[in-house]
This record gives structure tokens, C-alpha cells and sequence, in this order.
């Protein structure tokens, strides 16, 4: 049964293949540079990886039912700006004013996707531009300064328990994304839908309302990364998140997820975001050691690749599948 | 007798078009039901009317004595009509269990609960004496087992009643075997079945009773045993046995003394073809026979290059020249319409115009560039000899009727003057005026020198225009009828027993 | 699973006729209608409308969109998408200043010059190949097979110029974005042409109709002998050279490269001026003028708006609503 094979190969790859690549790449960083491993430079990387994490994990959601959401970046900066304005009024109306806003981005995403029957890709595509052009208007060209004087800046900034404020939030988020995925009816409809739509409505399974649901999720998280991303930086930024999508859909892929949805783990997302978010940061110790001048830029050109190597693999996969399946 | 299900007085139209009249269908308790006909019957309008999938326009259905009227798969499901799809239905990539269990699934503390969903679907299965570990991917499993798991979920939705749509084409013998077996015990558990197959032998293996349609009405009820598999053959065709001999009178070309232009000897792809040989000589018509799912679309596939042969040659005039693309096989001067018109045919969003000359545009262009004055001569040509019924050639393909598509598609072949052409079901869902046009026409290029290799499920159409027919079965040739032999009789003869040239079967 | 209107295609319904027809219309010439209204509301309302500096202005705005726009037109033709236009942008418009500054060998001025326009848009052609392989050879979806270059091709741009801006002062180079033809500027020159090229490749050759076939229907266009694999090969190769092209463009005009910038959303406002122009995203159906039309509708209303004093964000919402509205109108009637 070569199908299975591929199969657990596959599933291999996605789950234990990128673990280890994250692992070795710790161990090189705690090897090869003196502070990598410590608390400093952890809990860096975590805060600040903690927004693209949330993006990623609604990109998660909306890749395994074989869409896309190309909005999150300009979602995020808007719900940056949208929280930054509310700030003065509290951690509270801050923190919702930016879900609510990147909540109205993803049931727009949703409206069009299941009812107008857009393409995922072009109907996002517009809600990007939309997006970030609400939020340069909401914020009228320029970042909207946070008020320091309410709570609203801990969310970004603040430690829980020793740990960054952000960094709770994102592990909370994807705790409850993976019950949601593997404990949930609305879960296993997500993962079906992706693997055989068709079948799923035959299996009597609410297909439309389990996709638009997941537009939603996307752009409500991308609305609270958009949160983190004011609280962190003391500004609602208007111009920030471009390219987040492409880098939430990369993130995606190494950890496994199938582009053509069906196939896909939360857990794997994350370890694919700080596998691509560590690279960064390797490159940032490695012109720290002045011993080659590798230019930052180069973080691009790496990601890429890993990117190719990883669709390469999963696309060798998925033909040896099909010469199974003739 | 009381019936489990009574379908009675169906009719549906779509778009005006009869595709029922007044057809029914009765199945009893706890029995195995055969329905059969062939493409266009109705078999599976009446299936999908049953399921809701479709509305019907008049009629009345009983199930368990109370009239039904189901709006949706999922209403009949929950009425206990479960439907096993010839593709399977399933998610490949989800577990056994899920694949079970989806939809109605076992909570605990509002969470799914696993471990009971993994012990339910294990004793489902257990049924059927199957025992696989059902946290594993469905498509970690062959295709019978994934069956069977479409069933246990049909099961395990309490069902009374279950559809199973041509269930063994993907099938091996084994697997065929367990599936019975299946059957057998749903049986005894006091499930009905409706069993849709176009294997014979599977039907008097397993059905109780049959159902035959044919053009949309029921044409015969009666217990499987009072029928021969002669009788089943003629009923679903339309031919009376004691019909006149039809090729009599023909006049079959002597073309014995020609070289053949195509030969293929013992070709083999995956399940479908297992051992098929034919040949085709320059001037002749080529019938290739056989029921539903025989073999007959895959082997011309191979010939034109579409799809690979895991076994077996396929030579043209005598050279092994190696076809592996369509492209090569039109640079050796082949054609082939294929039976899909709109999957595999036409360009919807093309001209008339651009859909003709597909195959030509390379001959028709001057460095790259298409002569448009040669293209427009053609196109004009074509649609004058042909007949083809359009406001003009820039006319977008999809606007016309199905009958002008396939003229157009035929004359996209004809424009390259061919050397053999395969027509695979050249007059389906065409109507009567076109489709003698076009059979007319076949006759005629043939008789200029064309040899054609022609698919048809319609008897009369085969018998009428070939001057030799192959018969397949299961995938093998089992017959090849020429000069006096070709008549419908005979060739039903062989698609129903395959006597003609015996060969090793396992005949159950 | 398809339903009856699949397989009973074309029968025309009378009663539909007319409301069809006016609809089908107004899909195929709505762009040019709304073009048509978008001047007459400006001659009205916009002052100084009617003059050759809005024209300047207007043309030289969409001239590098228009460019990577037909290449994007011929991609989705075939059924696929370039998402690595504007990265490639980047990877072109880094190149040529390092040739012709004689930064990677010290070249003569004059072959410099003529090497920096030639070997940049050679690169990125050879790299929309390379898209093209990976989605015809490993089988990968457009999208994500474009994605790769889309981040890795900017981080080489990025790379080779160590991410510094490179100012430059040269005339015979510069004149590809800032020179003039009788007056015209020489890029909407070469917008024309290339757009008219297109144009005519599309409609005229056998290759225009190889892609449409492809975008059409695949399996009907290799059953008719088409070689699937190679057309998709050249309509990436094309997105990428086109993009190289408007890469020199865009620098020539600000007389500095910036690998950081060049480029940057373009893979978008391609997008959107070939769904805005009429082109069929799932392929098959492409007009190469609808797309020139559509990037000048959405510059357009961008100009139309700035003029009468709405803010430049406001006109993102608009141009989004212009995509969402041109894609849902000319979505393929029934299935």
C-alpha cells in the first residue's frame, strides 16, 4: 500500500520534519552564539512573533478549507489603528475595538466568498485594499499614538507569570484552535470541507456556514494581532502588515498544512511561524558576530527557499498519491 | 406484498426534455434490487428523485408505506435512504472513524468524544467482519475497504434502505467478493438494497429481483432468475430477439486484402483493460462493443496517446512508432472525438471558428501567424458540408445545440484529413436528424479510405455501420464478428456470455 | 456533481432573452461604458481636466502597471496567476544601475548602457521560467509556486544591492521612463506597442489561441494535440520579462533604484486591472485592451477622486469595490 506510505511520510514531514529542523536550528543558534538561549532573546522573539502567530493560525483555519485570505495584513493595520483610538478608553475597549474591526474585514471576506461566489483569492484581494485604505483614513496617514496612561499598552508590552503578555495570547489562541480543530464538529467540517467539499455537503455537514465562520475567525485574529501590533510598538500603524499574508501563508505551508486543504495541524503552524521568525533572528546574531557580513536581507532569499523546498516535497508527495489513486 | 419502497408514476423533464416518463421502481424488505440500463435510461434520475437530490414532476413515492418528498440527500438520510456514489464520498485524508462518524458525532463536556467514536466505528465494522485500525487516514486503505466504510456509515445512519451506484467498478475479484458478502449480511439484517451494475454475472450473483429502464420508463419487473442474461440483454437494449437479421442486405467492403493500419494486441491499463486486441484496415468501420465500464473508452484512450498501457502493443501501419501524447498521435494522422463533449471537447469560451481549427492551426499558420482567409474557407466549407447549424462562425461554441458541437468537434478531426479516426460515442445526446448525418458521413470518408474505429453503446448504430465488431467484456475482447456474423443478436450474445472466443473465466 | 443545466447546455430560454443579453452587454463593453463616464464627469467637474499634463500625468502612472498587466493577462489566461511580478520588478531594477555604474565589471559607458537594458529583463524572464517549470514540471498551483519568488526574488534585489538605494544621473539610460517622443513620453510608446503587441498575439497567432485553449479547457486542448506544458512556460516567461521592462521603467523615473520599493503591490494592481478589464480569472477568456482599459479606470478614479479632494486611502475602498463589482458582473453565467 504505497498510498499509505506516502501518506505517513507525508504526515511525517509536516509534523516531526519541521520540528526538527526548529530543534537544529536552536541548537546551532545555543552553539554558536553566547546569549541565543537567553531569557532576553527568548522572550523577544516570542513577543514579536507573537502577531504573526495569530495571523498564521487563521490563515491555518482558511488554507485547510482549501481557500485563501490574502486581507490579514491591512486587516491587522486596521485593527492596530481602530485599537490604538480606543485606547485611551481602557485595555478593554481597546482589545475589542480591534477584534470587532478585523471581525467586519472577515464576515465582508465571508459575504462575498459564500454568497456573491468570488474566488477566495480575488474577493480577499479586495478586501485588502479596503482595509488598508480604512485604516489610512481612520488614521489619517500617519500612526495613531497610544495612550500609556490605561492598561491597554500591557498587552503588548506587559509580562504575565514572567512571560510576555502577547505571547499568552497567542498560545491561548492556538490552545483553543486546536480543540476547535481536533475536538469540535465545526473542526472536523473545516478539515473535510477541504479534503472533498462536495462530500460534505452530501454528508448533510454545513459547508457554507463552517467556511464563512473561518473568514471570520481569520480576520477577528487578524484584528487581535492588529492589537498587539499597537500595544507593542506604543502606535496603531496604517502601513504595517504588508506581506503578513504571504508570510502567514508560508508559515502555513512549512508546517505542513496542504495548500490544496484537507490536510493540516495548528500545532505545526507555530513551529512553522518560529521556524521562519528564527531565521530572522539567527541572521541578526550572525551580524552580531562580525565574523561574515550576512546582510539581513538575505532572511528573504532563505525563506523563499524554504518555502520551495517544502511545496517541492509536498507536490513530489501528493503525485506519488495520485500514481496510487489511478 | 408490501414494498419497503414504491416509486410510482415518475415523470421529470428538464429543460422541457422528457428524461422520465411514468417510470417506477419497487423494492421489498430485506431485498437485493437490481436496476439497470444504459446511459440515459433514467436510472440515476430515479435514484437522485428518491434522494431529493432532484424534484420530481409528478409521481408518488412510499417508503414504509408513507409518501415521501424529500428536498435534500440529507432528509432521505435521516429517513433511513443511504446512497453509496460510484466515486466514493468520502474525505480521503480523514480517518476511518470520522469518515463514519461526521455528522453525527459523539460529544462529551461539548467536546468530540474520540474514544467512543473510535469504538463505535469499530463495531460497525465489525459487522462485516473487518477489522482495520480506524484512526488511520481512509485513504490508507484499498478501494474496497473504503466502500465498506461508505456503507458502515450508511449503517450507521440506521439505514433501511442503501443505493449503491455501480459499487464494484473500481472493484478487483476479491474485493468484489467481500462486498457481497456485505450485501449478503445487510440482507439478513433486513436492509434492502438497490444495486445499479452493468456486470452481468454480478447481478445474478447477488440481486433477488430487477428493475430494467430504458428510455426513461420502467420496461420490466421480475424476479432475477426468471430472466436470462440474454432476455436481461435484449430488454435493456430495445432488440427483440426474433427480430429480422438487420445486416442481411449489407455490403461489407473487402478490405481483408489491405494491410491494417492500426493494430493492438493484448493491451492492459489498470482494472479497466486486461487483455484487449483489435485491429482497423484502411476503409473500414470499426465497431468496438461492449456494456458500461467493458473497457472500451480506456483502450481507445491508449491508442491516441491520452493515456499510458501498462502492457501490450499498439502499432499503426505495422511500425511501433511510439505514441505517448495526443500531438503525436495527430502527426501520425489520428483523430479522436471523445465522448465528454464539453470535459474533453469543446472550448466553451471559443468561436465556432477557433474550436474547428484547434487541430490544425499549426498547418493553417504562417510563422505563427493564422492565415485567417484559409482558416475562413475551411470553417465555411465544413459548416456547409456538415450542416452545421450556427449564426455564423465567430458563434460561440456553448450557444450551440449539442448535435452542432459535435459536428463542429467532428469536423475539427476531418479538417486534417485523417487517416483513422476513433469516434467514442459520436452520436450521444444528439437528436435524430444528426445523428444520421453523421453516421451518413462516416460512411461516406470511409469509403474514400478512412479507417475508423467506432464506440457506441447503441446497437443498432454499430451493427448498421461497422463491417466488423469487437466485443469487450470486463476488459478483454471476447469476440470479434464479421461479414454474416455482425448482427445485434450476436453481439448481445457476446457482451451477455462472451462465447465466441472462449477464455479463461471465472465464471461464479 | 452536476446539475441539469450542465448537461443541457445553450438551450436558450426565450423568455430570458432580452434581460441576458443586456446584462451579457453590459459585461463585455462595461468597461469601456465606464471609462466613457469616468472622462465625461471630469471634463464636467474636474477643473483643468482636458489638458496634455493630466494626460502626462495619468498615462505615466499606469504605464508600468499596464506592462506587467499583459503579461498577467496572458497567465491568467492560461488558468494561473504571477504573484512574483513586482519582486521580479525589483530584481530587474537593482540589475541595470549595477551594470551600467559599472558596479559588477567596469564596462565602456555606451555597452553598459546597452547591457543594463538588455541582461536585467533577461533575468527576470529567466526567472518567470523558472515559475513556469515549477508549476508545469513539480505540478505546484500557480499561486504558491509564484509565491516563492514572490519573497525570495525581492530578498535577492535586496541582497544584491545590500538594500541601498542607488541614486544615478544617466540620460541615455533614464530615457526608457523619462524621454519623449514627439512629446509623448517614450514608456507610454512602449505601453502601446507592447499592450497592441499583445493585443494582436492573443487574437492573431497560433500561440494566442494555444493559450486561450489551455485556459479554456485543458484536457479538450491536449486531446487536440496543444502542448499544454510549453504554453504555460512562455506565458510565465513573458510576466517576467514584461516585468523586468517595467522594473527599468519605474527606476529610470526616479533616477534611484530602490530594491526595498520597486515594484512593491504590483502583483495586486495587475490583478485588478485584468479582473477590472474583463478577462476571465479562471481563463480562457482574455482581452489584453480590457486590461489596458481597466488599469485606466482604476487610475482614473484614483485621479478623479485626489482632484475633487477625496484622500488618497479613500480611493483603496473605491478600487476595491471597483474589483469586487467588475468580478461579480462578469462572472461566467450558470457554472
Amino acid at each position: 500500500m504505497n498510498n499509505l506510505n506516502t501518506l505517513q511520510l507525508f504526515r511525517g514531514i509536516g509534523r516531526y520534519g519541521v520540528l526538527i529542523a526548529l530543534l537544529l536550528l536552536i541548537l546551532f543558534g545555543w552553539l554558536r552564539y553566547e546569549n541565543f538561549l537567553g531569557s532576553f532573546n527568548v522572550l523577544t522573539v516570542l513577543r514579536y512573533n507573537s502577531m504573526f502567530a495569530l495571523v498564521a493560525l487563521g490563515m491555518c483555519f482558511v488554507i485547510i478549507t482549501g481557500g485563501i485570505d490574502l486581507s490579514v495584513g491591512s486587516t491587522a493595520a486596521l485593527g492596530s489603528v481602530v485599537a490604538a483610538m480606543l485606547s485611551p478608553y481602557g485595555l478593554v475597549p481597546g482589545l475589542l475595538g480591534g477584534l470587532l474591526a478585523g471581525l467586519v474585514v472577515g464576515a465582508i471576506n465571508a459575504f462575498v466568498i459564500t454568497r456573491l461566489n468570488i474566488l477566495p483569492f480575488i474577493a480577499t484581494l479586495a478586501t485588502m485594499l479596503a482595509a488598508s485604505g480604512c485604516a489610512l483614513l481612520l488614521a489619517g496617514n500617519q500612526s495613531v499614538s497610544v495612550s500609556y496612561d490605561t492598561a491597554f499598552i500591557e498587552l503588548g508590552q506587559g509580562d504575565v507569570l514572567g512571560f510576555p503578555a502577547p505571547a499568552w495570547i497567542a498560545l491561548i489562541a492556538y490552545l483553543a484552535g486546536s480543540v476547535v480543530l481536533n475536538f469540535t464538529s465545526f473542526g472536523r467540517t473545516v478539515l473535510s470541507i477541504g479534503g472533498n467539499e462536495d462530500a460534505t455537503r452530501l454528508m448533510g455537514l454545513p459547508a457554507n456556514r463552517v467556511k464563512a465562520s473561518v473568514y471570520m475567525a481569520s480576520g477577528a485574529l487578524a484584528g487581535l494581532a492588529g492589537v498587539i501590533l499597537a500595544a507593542q510598538f506604543g502606535a496603531g500603524q496604517p502601513i504595517e502588515g504588508v506581506g503578513w499574508e504571504l508570510f502567514a501563508i508560508a508559515s502555513v505551508v512549512v508546517g505542513g498544512t496542504l495548500l490544496t486543504g484537507g490536510v493540516g495541524s495548528v500545532g505545526t503552524t507555530l513551529v512553522g511561524v518560529l521556524l521562519l521568525g528564527l531565521i530572522f533572528n539567527i541572521l541578526n546574531f550572525e551580524n552580531g558576530l562580525g565574523w561574515i557580513s550576512l546582510s539581513a536581507y538575505w532572511q528573504s532569499v532563505i525563506r523563499g527557499a524554504l518555502l520551495l523546498v517544502v511545496v517541492a516535497v509536498q507536490a513530489k508527495l501528493a503525485s506519488r498519491t495520485e500514481d496510487a489513486h489511478p | 406484498m408490501t414494498f419497503l419502497l414504491s416509486m410510482r408514476g415518475i415523470d421529470k423533464r428538464f429543460a422541457g426534455i422528457p428524461a422520465l416518463s411514468s417510470a417506477s421502481l419497487e423494492v421489498g424488505h430485506g431485498e437485493v434490487h437490481a436496476l439497470i440500463g444504459q446511459n440515459g435510461a433514467g436510472k440515476s434520475t430515479m435514484i437522485k428523485i428518491l434522494t431529493g437530490y432532484y424534484k420530481r414532476d409528478a409521481g408518488e413515492i412510499l417508503f414504509d408505506g408513507k409518501p415521501v418528498d424529500f428536498s435534500a440527500p440529507q432528509d432521505a438520510q435521516k429517513a433511513g435512504i443511504s446512497t453509496i456514489y460510484q466515486e466514493i464520498n468520502l474525505v480521503p485524508y480523514r480517518s476511518v472513524t470520522e469518515n463514519i462518524c461526521l455528522g453525527r458525532e459523539r460529544r462529551r463536556f461539548g467536546l468530540l468524544d474520540w474514544p467512543a467514536m473510535h469504538r463505535e466505528a469499530e463495531a460497525l465494522l465489525a459487522r462485516f467482519n473487518i477489522k482495520l485500525d480506524v484512526r488511520r487516514p481512509l485513504m490508507a486503505y484499498p478501494t474496497a475497504v473504503q466502500q465498506m466504510v461508505a456503507i458502515a456509515r450508511a449503517i450507521g445512519f440506521e439505514a433501511r434502505l442503501v443505493i449503491m451506484d455501480e459499487p464494484t467498478s473500481s472493484l478487483d475479484e476479491k474485493e468484489v467478493e467481500v462486498l457481497f458478502n456485505v450485501i449478503r449480511q445487510l440482507k439478513a439484517a433486513g436492509v434492502s438494497v438497490i444495486f445499479v451494475s452493468h456486470k452481468l454475472d454480478e447481478l445474478y450473483a447477488v440481486c433477488d429481483r430487477i428493475t430494467i429502464m430504458r428510455d426513461g420508463r420502467t420496461v420490466r419487473m421480475a424476479g432475477m432468475s426468471e430472466l436470462s442474461k440474454l432476455d436481461l440483454v435484449t430488454t435493456m437494449l430495445g432488440r427483440e430477439l426474433n427480430q429480422a437479421l438487420h445486416a442481411g442486405g449489407k455490403s461489407h467492403m473487402e478490405a481483408g486484402a489491405r494491410d491494417a493500419l492500426l493494430t493492438v494486441d493484448r493491451l492492459a491499463v489498470g482494472r479497466k483493460v486486461r487483455d484487449v486486441s483489435f485491429d482497423v484496415r484502411p476503409g473500414e468501420i470499426v465497431g468496438l462493443a461492449g456494456l458500461l465500464g467493458s473497457g472500451r473508452t480506456e483502450s481507445a484512450r491508449v491508442v491516441f496517446g491520452a493515456d499510458r498501457a501498462e502492457s501490450g502493443t499498439v502499432s499503426l501501419d505495422k511500425s511501433n512508432g511510439s505514441v505517448t501524447k495526443p500531438a503525436d498521435a495527430i502527426g501520425a494522422g489520428m483523430g479522436f472525438l471523445s465522448e465528454d463533449r464539453k470535459l474533453e471537447g469543446i472550448i466553451p469560451e471559443m468561436s465556432v471558428r477557433e474550436n474547428l481549427t484547434l487541430a490544425i492551426m499549426p498547418q493553417l499558420a504562417r510563422r505563427g501567424i493564422v492565415d485567417e482567409a484559409r482558416s475562413r474557407e475551411i470553417v465555411d466549407r465544413f459548416i456547409q458540408r456538415l450542416g452545421i447549424r450556427c449564426s455564423g462562425p465567430e458563434q460561440r461554441i456553448r450557444e450551440l445545440s449539442g448535435g452542432n458541437q459535435q459536428k463542429v468537434l467532428l469536423a475539427r478531426w476531418l479538417c486534417m484529413n485523417p487517416r483513422l479516426l476513433i469516434l467514442d460515442e459520436p452520436t450521444r445526446g444528439i437528436d435524430v436528424g444528426a445523428k444520421a448525418e453523421i453516421l451518413n458521413l462516416v460512411r461516406e470518408l470511409a469509403g474514400q479510405g478512412l479507417g475508423v474505429l467506432m464506440i457506441s453503446s447503441e446497437l443498432e448504430e454499430i451493427v448498421e455501420a461497422a463491417s466488423r465488431i469487437f466485443v469487450l467484456r470486463d476488459g478483454q475482447t471476447v469476440a470479434e464478428l464479421k461479414g454474416e456474423d455482425v448482427s445485434e443478436q450476436a453481439v448481445m450474445a457476446a457482451m451477455a456470455h462472451g462465447h465466441d472466443k472462449p477464455r479463461e473465466q471465472a465464471h461464479g | 456533481m452536476a446539475d441539469s443545466a450542465t448537461t443541457h447546455p445553450a438551450t436558450k430560454d426565450p423568455a430570458k432573452g432580452p434581460a441576458l443579453l443586456s446584462a451579457h452587454s453590459l459585461a463585455r463593453h462595461g468597461a469601456w461604458i465606464a471609462l466613457a463616464l469616468l472622462i465625461l464627469f471630469n471634463l464636467a467637474f474636474t477643473p483643468n481636466f482636458a489638458t496634455w499634463q493630466t494626460l502626462n500625468v495619468n498615462l505615466t502612472q499606469v504605464c508600468a502597471i499596464v506592462i506587467v498587466a499583459v503579461g498577467m493577462t496572458l497567465v491568467i489566461a492560461t488558468g494561473g496567476i504571477d504573484l512574483s511580478v513586482g519582486s521580479l520588478m525589483a530584481i530587474a531594477g537593482s540589475l541595470a544601475p549595477l551594470i551600467f555604474m559599472g558596479k559588477i565589471l567596469p564596462l565602456p559607458y555606451a555597452l553598459g548602457i546597452a547591457l543594463a537594458f538588455v541582461v536585467p529583463v533577461l533575468v527576470a524572464g529567466a526567472f518567470g521560467w523558472f515559475n513556469g517549470w515549477l508549476i508545469t514540471r513539480l505540478r505546484i498551483q500557480p499561486i504558491i509556486a509564484t509565491l516563492v519568488l514572490f519573497i525570495a526574488g525581492r530578498g535577492i534585489a535586496q541582497v544584491m544591492t545590500n538594500g541601498n538605494l542607488q541614486p544615478f544621473k544617466t540620460p541615455e539610460f533614464q530615457f526608457i521612463g523619462l524621454g519623449r517622443v514627439f512629446g509623448i513620453p517614450f514608456q507610454a510608446v512602449l505601453m502601446i506597442v507592447i499592450v497592441l503587441a499583445a493585443a494582436w498575439m492573443l487574437r492573431r497567432t497560433v500561440f494566442g489561441r494555444q493559450i486561450l485553449a489551455v485556459g479554456g479547457n485543458e484536457r479538450a486542448a491536449r486531446l487536440a494535440g496543444i502542448p499544454v506544458v510549453s504554453v504555460k512556460r512562455k506565458v510565465y516567461l513573458i510576466s517576467g520579462l514584461l516585468s523586468g521592462i517595467a522594473g527599468l521603467i519605474v527606476i529610470a523615473r526616479n533616477s534611484a533604484a530602490d530594491a526595498n520599493l520597486v515594484g512593491l503591490g504590483m502583483e495586486l494592481d495587475a490583478i485588478a486591472a485584468v479582473a477590472v478589464g474583463g478577462t476571465l480569472l479562471t481563463g480562457g477568456r482574455a482581452t489584453v485592451i480590457g486590461t489596458l482599459l481597466g488599469a485606466l479606470i482604476i487610475q482614473l478614479v484614483r485621479y478623479t477622486l485626489l482632484a475633487n479632494g477625496v484622500p488618497d486611502a479613500a480611493a483603496l475602498v473605491a478600487k476595491a469595490a471597483i474589483i469586487v463589482l467588475a468580478v461579480w458582473l462578469q462572472r461566467p453565467s450558470q457554472g
